[in-house]
């Protein structure tokens, strides 16, 4: 069973220094306040895994929380680089970066190959990509009916997983909605896990019987912070700020200027600091 | 009656003609966006746009900044998890055609978006390959823009992040590719086209009032030029004023949130 609690209890009891970690949700619900709770915490020498590291990794990176990442595709989308990821890649700054580089393809896949209890995964990829040569964890492997040669993967097995997710009941039972990404992968591919959601519901009342949950005894955490995808969204609460992306790069673009921006809404914040965000709901939502 | 137009429109509604009512395109963020929602909203309005994300048959009202917005589930038929995505549509071979973009492009039309000099001490880090290196080898066939200038298209990358046709002629199929991997590649200036043998690109199409110099100087190889190359028709007021509309509305509900 899931335990609910504060964010703050949640992230000390999950999370670890040195600790392989995924923050997932493909450009929606993306656990930001859980992010910013970690930097709190001054965890150390964490392994980042995530398709997207989008600018809840390079917040995490510029910090010098990492001392690894991988993914398999590291920009502020639409707008360019990140910014903190580049100083740690081309300059070692705050720290050198060990970097495993993925394809989208290769990474879905091995979170599935995770949650499936699976040592490694295949996939018809990789063909004549460089990825393979610089990184030794893409392999191959020939199908043993039609001598086939196939790219083989490590599955993704994360120490901890942290997904932001819209409702849960009160045993704890996560409900996800909209795109879904890799989340439930991600949860089921790891030892612990925490969501971060926008409600907690008498009953969860799922628009279909296919819908995507999550059930309390698969999550180690449930945690109730509003508007704790921003500036990413929560389908059906609140509106991804693109103006905020747009306005990261000018942030993240100077050492300075990112400090700063990190110790009046990060160190200087709290998870309830996020519910301010929610107010413009989709149309969608009822 | 003549229109005025900015080489950048004449790039996307060039790459926007490139489609058609039948194609299941995968969609790659910024340029081709724009390029196969104007088809969509022009002469291919049965087009099924999938992005990366999980949607499927999306309509977006505005072009998305990241591949993932709201906007795009909001008006795609249905919405599947990431893994499903690449594993049963694109690895499925369910997808005519890829579009994608890309920082940088050798002749033989593969693609780097990874990094710039050495891999472990890049000069610029790029962001990656997200999906790309399968989109290239899974779909039926790949459309490629990208405007044309001499940072883009270079001589020799120092990264293949996807693979087009390699080292030219029949590489693709000696890696057992069977799908065709880039057939069309539409810029700011002209189209090209992979030569049916040695695969090298050769331009097909030159968009009205660009010379055959100013390519040449913006492309960091000497460049072919097929037998009989067409002049591109000038955008139609219908196209030109789909690709406004949606640029403004973009515009404008970007800046809003």
């Amino acid at each position: 069973m899931a335990r609910i609690c504060t964010l703050s209890e949640a992230i000390e009891e999950n999370v670890r220094d040195g600790d392989s970690i995924a923050m997932e949700g493909f450009t929606h619900l993306i656990p930001y306040a859980a992010g910013h709770e970690i930097i709190r915490q001054d965890r150390k020498e964490l392994f980042l895994i995530r398709m997207t590291p989008d600018l809840i990794y390079d917040q995490l990176i510029g910090v010098g929380a990492a001392r690894g990442m991988k993914f398999s595709w590291g920009g502020n989308p639409g707008v360019g680089s990140l910014h903190r990821f580049r100083d740690a890649v081309e300059n070692q700054w705050p720290r050198p970066l060990e970097i495993e580089e993925h394809s989208h393809a290769a990474m879905a896949n091995a979170y599935e190959a995770g949650a499936a209890n699976l040592p490694f995964a295949m996939l018809r990829g990789y063909i004549g990509a460089d990825l393979a040569k610089v990184n030794p964890n893409i392999k191959s492997i020939t199908c043993p009916f039609t001598g086939e040669v196939l790219a083989a993967v490590p599955s993704i097995r994360p120490d901890v997983s942290i997904i932001h997710a819209q409702r849960a009941d009160r045993k704890g039972n996560v409900l996800i909605e909209g795109i879904s990404g890799v989340q439930k992968e991600a949860v089921l591919a790891a030892k612990r896990s925490i969501a971060t959601v926008e409600e907690i519901v008498d009953e969860l009342d799922p628009p279909s019987p296919n819908a995507v949950v999550l059930p309390t005894w698969a999550v180690s955490s449930v945690v109730h912070v509003p508007g704790g995808a921003f500036p990413s969204y929560a389908h059906g609460y609140y509106a991804r700020s693109n103006a905020f992306y747009i306005a990261w790069d000018k942030i993240a673009r100077d050492r300075d200027s990112f400090t700063a921006w990190i110790k009046e809404h990060v160190r200087g914040g709290k998870p309830e600091d996020f519910a301010r965000h929610v107010g413009k709901r989709s149309a969608k939502a009822a | 009656m003549s229109i005025e137009f900015t080489p950048t429109e004449m790039m996307t509604i060039a790459a926007a003609r490139a489609l058609t009512n039948d194609d299941v395109c995968f969609v790659g963020i910024g340029a081709p966006s724009a390029a196969c929602n104007v088809a969509r909203l022009t002469h291919a309005p049965d087009i099924t746009l999938i992005y990366e994300s999980g949607t499927i048959g999306t309509k977006p009202d505005v072009l998305p900044l990241s591949i993932g917005d709201g906007e795009l589930c909001d008006t795609a038929l249905c919405t599947v998890s990431v893994p499903e995505m690449f594993r049963y549509w694109l690895q499925g071979g369910r997808i005519t055609t890829g579009f994608l973009g890309g920082a940088q492009i050798d002749r033989f039309a593969n693609l780097n978006t990874t990094v710039v000099g050495d891999y472990d001490k890049p000069k610029v880090r790029l962001p990656g390959g997200g999906g790309a290196p399968e989109i290239a080898g899974n779909c039926g066939q790949i459309y490629i823009t990208m405007a044309l200038n001499k940072r883009g298209f270079v001589d020799h990358l120092d990264f293949i992040t996807s693979m087009g046709h390699g080292e030219g002629g029949d590489h693709r199929a000696g890696l057992g590719m069977k799908t065709k991997g880039p057939t069309r590649v539409i810029t700011d200036l002209c189209i090209f086209e992979p030569d049916a043998a040695t695969k090298e690109l050769t331009v097909v199409s030159i968009h009205s009032g660009v010379s055959r110099a100013t390519i040449e100087e913006n492309c960091g190889w000497p460049v072919r030029f097929a037998e009989t190359v067409a002049e591109t028709p000038v955008p139609t007021t219908a196209e030109i004023s789909v690709l406004r509309d949606i640029n403004a509305r973009t515009k404008k509900a970007h800046e809003a949130a």
